[in-house]
């Protein structure tokens, strides 16, 4: 511990305190912008570019940043002179001052890191006039947008992309006035090994990064009369989408999500759970299949489209371990445009399927050509994210908050607590092992259904889980960082998994790039994981396979668990993909 | 004039052919090298470097002793020298000379370096535009292992050490040592947060001792000579020389050495032999893109590193350029902040967006659309730049701006006041006048572009100022000398 006084209090702090985290200790507020710590998932942003948060430091001629200057014993630190408050005003007209400035028009109005602190200041005035920085925005992926005219150069998302999710998209690039965050080459995004995971834009400060808007295709679809508009919802966003309309953290909001999408004027709202099921039936049976017949081992959860972008683009030599089966959306996207369009007698041209996810990389994964009835049809039309459907209610002008709890409808709405955990880190593989075990071990009457071994929030973990006399090793990785530890082990032979859940989001599916910004806040995150668990245990029925709807699509429609014709609408095949 | 040179960083230049190391040899090369090895130990040498009293000659002046004893202290099993040759001043070659005329003294010193603070490997961080000067680091490299100089078990002492270069590709940024050391690594010329300091988190994260050219260029002297030798040149708190290239409106314009308390005027109207064509030395500016101008009341300022600081300027790495009375000061201003805006990496806000503001405000100026208002402005958003920028660019970046305000304040009222630049070299501020001495020979006339002069044969002619486009075209014309402009 040192000594140092900050605004003339005395304090007693860690050795490795920097200058901000002692004055908050003290409740002393400095500003920032660039800084981000999210300690949690190793997302330490600490990079000083902004000079927000400059204050006084006895001895030191220059103002000093405070959110990256290491605490030394003795210090006297002064955070409101005049030299310090003007510097900092100085440094806030001048980023403004080479910003559009579009407020009102801009997606982050009244959600941005740049307006609240231009507010908090006071600024009134920008007194630095001058021509703004120019450049095109890449709208070429279907997933982010990126507009360097917003970027106040803060390098969050190069830190959360190249240190923490290891990809490597963006780098500073150009020099001086005209330095934006780019690509290597410029490349268009679409073209890079991006994996659309989105953890960028969850950490952007202003509209800099943004999901691509496909609210008005949804609403141009729903106004067609030639159309039938099924919304499907992903797991984790019935566990944010409230905070979208200021309910606490953490809200379940499923009954009310589905009221909303019905009065917005989708003609079936049908659940992503069920499809969930579904997932775990095929993949639970490809894992036993695999088992048994020798075959390649670990097997890996492909129901996050980053991650599976990932390994393409990463470890091409690993294509093998991936499970074949498609993500649950997309299974629920090319059942509705067979099983479905038979059922209720509409022409599957007609049908649109839209996701509502907590994702962006879902986006991406919806134009991939293998998912699709042989190109012609895609098996999900459009993807929009939480936040865009926090929006889209908004301006349907429905008062969320008042709306009463509805069901979604039958035939591919049922689901199971199984299917709910999908939404948080190592429910995929807690979902796949209650099934297994219920299957493995017949003669139980009551197999287990919590795996709370497999739970947490730490970005790697290992646990051993026996089921029927086998002893199954399972490995858990949130954040692509994490995911690239277990595949170079697996590369090299060092691991040996039966099973491994990789999820590219920070907690999972409830700290998705498209969900409500969590604020810099992964307390957010955890309670929303919180969320799903109770949703699960509120569940009547917690197996995929007891799924009553589950049971009938396979004696109606699709035969076998893991057969033929499961194969055709449910599973898909990886591509090799390069690294720029 | 009785100021004389004092050659000891320029000690060999000139003198032997670089690219055979027995000349270097033959003039001592080598000795403080085997000197050390044999006959000293690490602290021994750390501490004659210490008491020498040398200074960083790259800019800032930091003791040499002190930062090879930080690099000495830190607890590592690799550490690093490298040497910042990445000369990128405007009108500074002082490192180039060095190099290409008496490259083993850089070698020599490095591997100096390295025995004292315990590293094995050097790094010379080159501009690629110095092709001579890399051709002959090459070369001397080459030999110098050749005769077991650099490598393994250096002549038998047990200690080794080798040397490799590393071209820089052209970014100002990257003389800044963190910079530097990103581009080494292979990344972006950006600089990074200081504290820690390379002595202790350097190249690859490594204890690392960086110096520039003409550092290094002393050390083998001082290790031969001995401190006190060394002391007895220059001042008590700048000892030694140090070289400046002297540039701009003097009559012999070169590289000279002289010992630090040189006056200014000594080595302006002196060695430099003075203002060419009778005109009046106005300013001289020192230390590159970061410096600042020191006007004629204080040529009698000897030089050092304090010296120049409280004078608004700085040593920088000697770059000296001199301007007469023909010489625009806001002009001069504004092209050196036209140098580190485009120069600015961009990672921190006050470089990147404030020095393109301060541009923008001193573009307006020379262009006659500046009001008072902008001159507190510029103070203003220099001083926080100054306060707040990360890294040595961005925090001298204004000096410029700020030591011609200071000192040539007139010059900017003017620009600002009657839209009038008295040196007459803004061009958007000139206007040609025709005098009396006109005779009408319409030659003007018939050259101006925009035929915007007009007047009978053998009458005095005028210029239509609004639509006069100041290309300067009559004025060069002119054989009676009867246009004017101011």
């Amino acid at each position: 511990m040192i000594n140092i006084k900050i605004n003339n209090i005395e304090t007693e702090v860690p050795e490795d305190s920097t200058i901000l985290e002692a004055a908050r200790g003290l409740g002393i507020h400095i500003p920032t912008l660039c800084h981000l710590d999210l300690h949690d998932i190793k997302m330490v942003n600490k990079v000083g570019t902004c000079r927000v948060c400059m204050v006084e430091v006895e001895g030191r001629r220059n103002l000093l940043p405070a959110c990256s200057t290491s605490v030394v014993p003795n210090m006297i630190v002064q955070t409101n002179t005049p030299k310090a408050v003007r510097a900092r005003r100085t440094i806030v007209e001048l980023l403004l001052s080479n910003h559009p400035r579009d407020c009102l028009s801009c997606e982050r109005n009244l959600n941005c890191e740049l307006q609240s602190l231009a507010h908090e200041m006071g600024i009134r005035e920008i007194h630095y006039k001058g021509p703004r920085l120019h450049s095109e925005k890449d709208t070429s992926s279907y997933s982010i947008i990126r507009n360097s005219e917003k970027c106040v150069l803060c390098r969050r998302c190069e830190t959360m992309c190249n240190e923490v999710q290891t990809v490597g998209v963006y780098s500073a690039i150009h020099r001086g006035f005209e330095t934006v965050i780019g690509t290597a080459f410029d490349t268009p995004m679409l073209d890079t090994a991006c994996t659309f995971c989105g953890q960028c834009v969850s950490v952007c400060p202003t509209a800099a990064l943004t999901e691509t808007d496909d609210t008005r295709n949804v609403w141009e679809a729903i106004q067609d009369p030639n159309k039938f508009v099924i919304a499907q919802t992903a797991p984790a966003v019935r566990v944010a989408l409230g905070e979208a309309f200021g309910m606490p953290v953490g809200t379940r909001v499923t009954g009310k999500m589905v009221a909303a999408l019905r009065r917005m004027g989708f003609d079936k709202v049908m659940d992503t759970d069920f499809a969930a099921d579904l997932t775990i039936m095929e993949e639970a049976s490809e894992l036993i299949h695999r088992i048994q017949h020798g075959g390649k081992l670990p097997m890996l959860t492909s129901c996050c489209p980053a991650w599976v972008k990932f390994i393409e683009h990463q470890f091409p030599e690993l294509l093998d371990i991936p499970s074949s089966c498609k993500s649950p959306h997309e299974m629920f996207g090319a059942l509705a445009k067979t099983y479905l369009a038979e059922k209720l007698g509409v022409a599957p041209e007609k049908i649109v399927v839209v996701s509502i996810m907590p994702c962006l990389a879902k986006k991406f994964e919806a134009r991939r050509e293998e998912l699709s009835s042989g190109g012609a049809i895609s098996d999900v039309d459009y993807v929009v994210s939480t936040r865009e459907l926090g929006r889209m209610i908004r301006e349907a002008g429905i008062s969320f908050n008042m709306l009463p709890d509805e069901d979604f409808d039958d035939l591919m709405g049922e689901s199971t607590g199984a299917s709910v955990i999908f939404g948080t880190t190592g429910g995929v593989i807690e979902a796949a092992i209650r099934t297994a075990a219920a299957w493995l071990d017949k003669d139980n009457p009551a197999p287990t259904i919590d795996f709370t071994q497999l739970r947490g929030s730490e970005g790697i973990r290992e646990a051993v889980v026996e089921v029927a006399g086998l002893k199954l090793n399972i490995a858990i990785a949130n954040g692509l960082g994490n995911a690239r530890k277990l595949l170079t082990d697996i590369r090299d032979g060092k691991a040996n998994y039966h099973a491994i859940e990789i999820m590219a989001c920070p907690m999972g599916c409830v700290g998705g790039g498209g969900q409500p910004y969590h604020g810099n806040n992964i307390e957010v995150l955890k309670q929303r994981a919180v969320s799903i668990y109770a949703e699960d245990k509120d569940k009547p029925i917690r197996r995929s396979h007891e799924n009553p709807q589950i049971q009938k699509i396979y004696a109606d429609y699709l035969g076998e668990p893991y057969g033929e014709k499961a194969h055709e609408l449910l599973h898909t095949h990886y591509h090799v993909r390069n690294i720029i | 004039m009785s100021v004389s040179q004092v050659r000891i960083a320029l000690r060999n230049c000139g003198v032997i052919n670089p690219e055979n190391i027995k000349d270097y040899i033959a003039r001592g090369g080598y000795d403080a090298m085997a000197k050390c090895l044999f006959a000293m130990s690490q602290d021994e040498v750390i501490d004659i470097i210490k008491k020498s009293g040398l200074r960083g000659r790259g800019g800032a002046g930091f003791p040499t002793g002190i930062k090879w004893e930080t690099a000495r202290r830190a607890q590592s099993d690799v550490k690093y020298v490298l040497c910042n040759a990445d000369e990128g001043d405007p009108g500074a070659f002082m490192d180039r000379s060095v190099l290409e005329g008496d490259p083993h003294a850089v070698l020599e010193a490095m591997a100096i370096c390295g025995y004292a603070i315990g590293a094995r490997e050097g790094v010379i961080y080159v501009r690629a535009e110095y092709p001579l000067a890399v051709k002959r680091l090459q070369i001397a490299i080459e030999q110098a292992t050749e005769l077991g100089l650099f490598g393994e078990n250096i002549l038998g002492s047990g200690f080794s050490f080798t040397m490799r270069l590393y071209f820089g590709a052209g970014a100002f940024v990257c003389g800044e040592e963190t910079s530097l050391m990103n581009s080494v690594q292979g990344g972006r010329g950006e600089p990074r947060l200081k504290p820690p300091f390379p002595a202790n988190v350097g190249l690859w994260n490594k204890p690392t001792n960086i110096n520039n050219v003409e550092t290094y260029a002393n050390v083998p002297t001082i290790i031969r000579n001995g401190a006190d030798w060394y002391r007895g040149f220059g001042t008590e708190k700048s000892p030694g020389t140090k070289v400046f290239a002297v540039v701009g409106k003097v009559n012999k314009v070169g590289l000279v050495e002289v010992p630090m308390g040189t006056t200014l005027r000594d080595i302006i109207e002196g060695i430099a032999g003075g203002i060419p064509n009778g005109k009046r030395f106005k300013a001289a500016q020192t230390g590159g893109p970061s410096g600042g101008c020191i006007p004629a009341e204080h040529l009698d300022t000897p030089i050092d590193y304090e010296s120049l600081i409280a004078l608004g300027s700085m040593m920088g790495s000697g770059g000296m350029i001199v301007m007469d009375e023909d010489d625009c000061m806001v002009g001069i201003a504004k092209f050196y902040l036209t140098f580190t805006a485009e120069e600015s990496c961009g990672k921190c806000t006050p470089c990147r967006v404030g020095n393109m503001r301060l541009l923008e405000t001193l573009t307006r100026i020379t262009d006659g659309h500046g009001v008072e208002e902008d001159l507190t402005s510029l103070e203003n958003l220099g001083a926080t730049i100054k306060d707040t920028a990360l890294c040595g660019l961005g925090q001298s970046s204004p000096n410029p701006i700020l030591s011609t305000l200071h000192y040539f304040k007139d010059e900017y009222l003017a620009h600002v006041r009657e839209h009038r630049c008295p040196a007459g070299t803004c061009q958007k501020l000139v206007r040609y006048r025709i005098t009396d001495k006109c005779v009408g020979c319409t030659v003007c006339a018939r050259n101006c572009p925009v035929s915007c002069i007009s007047g009978d044969r053998k009458q005095k002619h005028s210029i239509d100022q609004s639509r006069c486009i100041k290309c300067g075209v009559c004025f060069s014309k002119c054989r009676f000398g009867a246009i004017v402009k101011g």
